[in-house]
């Protein structure tokens, strides 16, 4: 994927007719019954909806994590269905990057450790790597921390690690799983103030999988996902006006 | 890539150090046992050719019956002219011994010890190989007088006269009063763990007339032949066969009634035998090495599962499945070499204080040392597959939600 392929096209990510169904015959579930979706690169989406209603499902597709069963997915202009395992893991390494919701740091490893990680996947050089990783750790206000062990961190400095390591390669778009669903409502307020920040100032692609409205109000767009189906797609400045109308 | 998973296996191996421990101490175990057991059985081989050594060089010996061991009891005893004519019979015979063994109690003053009486010719001591601490060996005048004059190996010197000096003491076999003329130096144990050094040599006149009685004084229990060297043992071996079937009125077809032995083959025996007994220790002690590489496979598929959750981190942020299956894999090999290397420095230390114990030579084989190192690295791989490909299989999803 170069430049000139993301400015022919201006969605960094389109889906068309996406369907996935888990298992086969009596039994396959459909958890999204065709989705059409269009993301533009330095957007913030927030993706909403009650659990079993897709959205997992939905991120999990977009993070190329899972391929659809049917339809398609361009990411940046290349198609993402049908690749292999190991393609997915490689656009996954050089244009993605995800928070999730448990943190998911490697337990007795420093916090500038957790942040070399995917650097080190992308066999970027020592030093490089470590300047790189300092650089991630500043941009989240954790550099004095970086060599605690990450079972030393509070869940909120543990996710904004997360967020580091997630920053760290530069990536097209950041996938946030409920980036705020284990912690209390002050460094919930943190994280989101600086996933937002991220978005802002330097034009990061976020799209957050979440459950509470409040977190939702922080991105630019909304997309309410209901039994498999978009239910809603509006940017917050309707959605606050609706509000208001009501 | 290797590299990279080079340094991601060793920092977690550094994370989790308690249970790398164990998941080494299989292999430690195995490879300390084989190694061990390979220097020592080699060691033991070399002590035991070395003492058949010590026997003399390019020794032959003929001695009645077949076989090494006691059941050569029934057949006729060798006489005194069998040696004369053995001495004739090959031309790569360079002197000729016939050995008289009788058991006697040797008395000094208030010591007295139970010991072989080696009556022999002036010729004993070069064809057995034995040489002189002290004194003299006995003259053919003193043979051919049946002089009562004995020389004494180390043992007999050390039980009887403790820190007094030998030479010129008179002690007492039987009813014999004899000059003690001189000391043999020690040889140490024998090939078949005997002690060499406890024997009193005198000549065999003086044996057949003053210590054996009546009977049976004409024999001889063996004949020790000694070939020029360079000469060919084999033909010396043969030649001494012919004429003793002929001296001894075997027929054509007959068995022998009498074994002629050269000394390296009786080395080449005892050492083949310890070869088979060094290769069955080592093969017991490789099934410790398999069971320690099962170990490695245990604790592997235990931490895949453990570190589940680890896996499904590294692959959501981009770690390939064949990276993955590499980490694990050589996780597992850096775990059995580094099991390797501490059983090898085990194994030198250990079989370095039981060689001594043993009284047997250290023996350094790097051979042994690199076979036991290579095939614990095998181990790790072999071992460490399966559970680096079931960490490659996992999906990222799955392994993210694994608690």
């Amino acid at each position: 994927m170069t430049s000139s392929d993301h400015n022919a096209c201006s969605s960094i990510i389109q889906l068309r007719g996406v369907t996935k169904t888990y298992g086969t015959g009596n039994a396959a579930f459909r958890a999204l019954r065709g989705v059409d979706l269009d993301v533009e690169a330095g957007e913030f989406v927030a993706i909403m909806g009650a659990s079993g209603s897709g959205k997992s499902t939905l991120m999990n597709l977009l993070g190329c994590l899972d391929s659809p069963t049917t339809g398609s997915y361009l990411f940046g202009g290349r198609a993402m269905q049908g690749l292999s395992k190991e393609q997915r893991a490689l656009v996954r390494r050089h244009y993605l990057g995800f928070v999730f919701q448990g943190y998911n740091l490697l337990a007795r490893t420093t916090a500038l450790e957790n942040v070399e990680l995917p650097l080190l996947y992308r066999g970027v050089s020592r030093r490089q790597r470590r300047e790189r990783a300092r650089r991630a750790l500043d941009a989240v206000g954790l550099l004095p921390w970086q060599s605690h062990s990450s079972n030393e961190l509070s869940g909120g400095q543990q996710q904004r690690v997360a967020v580091a390591r997630a920053i760290a390669t530069d990536p097209r778009v950041l996938f946030a799983d409920e980036p705020t669903g284990n912690l209390d409502s002050k460094a919930s307020r943190e994280v989101m103030q600086l996933i937002t920040r991220l978005n802002q100032e330097q034009g990061i692609t976020v799209v957050m999988v979440t459950h509470e409205p409040e977190m939702a109000d922080y991105a630019r767009r909304i997309i309410t996902v209901r039994d498999g189906l978009i239910a809603r797609d509006v940017p917050r400045e309707t959605q606050l006006a609706e509000v208001e109308v009501a | 890539m290797f590299w990279s998973a080079l340094g991601i296996a060793v920092r977690e191996i550094r994370r989790n150090l308690v249970r790398a421990f164990l998941t080494v101490l299989g292999v430690v175990i195995g490879v300390a046992a084989v190694v061990i057991m390979v220097s020592l059985g080699q060691g033991a081989t070399e002590s035991v050719t070395s003492q058949v050594a010590s026997l003399g060089s390019n020794l032959v010996m003929a001695i009645p019956g077949q076989g090494m061991g006691p059941t050569g009891g029934t057949a006729p005893a060798f006489r005194l002219s069998d040696a004369t004519a053995i001495a004739e019979s090959s031309p790569g015979i360079r002197a000729v011994a016939p050995v008289k063994i009788q058991g006697v109690n040797a008395v000094y003053l208030q010591q007295d010890w139970s010991t072989q009486a080696v009556g022999t010719t002036v010729d004993y001591f070069s064809v057995a190989g034995w040489e002189m601490a002290e004194g003299r060996g006995f003259t053919e005048a003193e043979y051919l007088g049946a002089r009562p004059v004995c020389v004494l190996g180390e043992t007999l010197v050390e039980e009887l006269f403790g820190q007094q000096r030998p030479v010129g003491a008179r002690i007492r076999l039987k009813t014999m009063t004899c000059e003690v003329i001189g000391v043999l130096r020690s040889k140490g144990q024998g090939a078949m763990g005997q002690d060499q050094d406890s024997v009193i040599v005198l000549p065999l006149t003086t044996v057949q007339r003053r210590l054996s009685g009546r009977v049976g004084n004409r024999d001889v229990a063996r004949v020790m032949i000694s070939a020029h060297d360079g000469a060919s043992t084999e033909r010396v071996v043969r030649d001494v066969t012919d004429l003793l079937r002929e001296r001894r009125g075997i027929r054509e077809g007959e068995d022998d009634d009498f074994s002629v032995l050269d000394t390296k083959e009786i080395a080449d025996t005892l050492g083949s035998t310890t070869r088979i007994l060094t290769l069955l220790l080592a093969a017991v002690a490789a099934v410790s090495l398999l069971v320690g590489g099962i170990g490695i496979m245990n604790i592997m598929l235990v931490s895949v599962t453990e570190r589940t959750r680890e896996i499904g981190i590294r692959m959501s942020i981009g770690a390939l499945p064949s990276e993955v299956l590499l980490q694990f894999l050589v996780e597992a090999l850096v775990l059995s070499v580094i099991g390797g290397l501490i059983g090898i420095g085990l194994a030198l230390a250990g079989s370095y204080a039981l060689a001594g114990v043993m009284g047997i030579p250290f023996v350094f084989d790097p051979e042994i040392n690199l076979i036991a190192f290579a095939f614990s690295a095998a181990v790790g791989v072999l071992f460490g597959f399966t559970p680096a490909r079931r960490a490659a299989q996992l999906d990222p999803i799955d392994a993210l939600r694994f608690e």
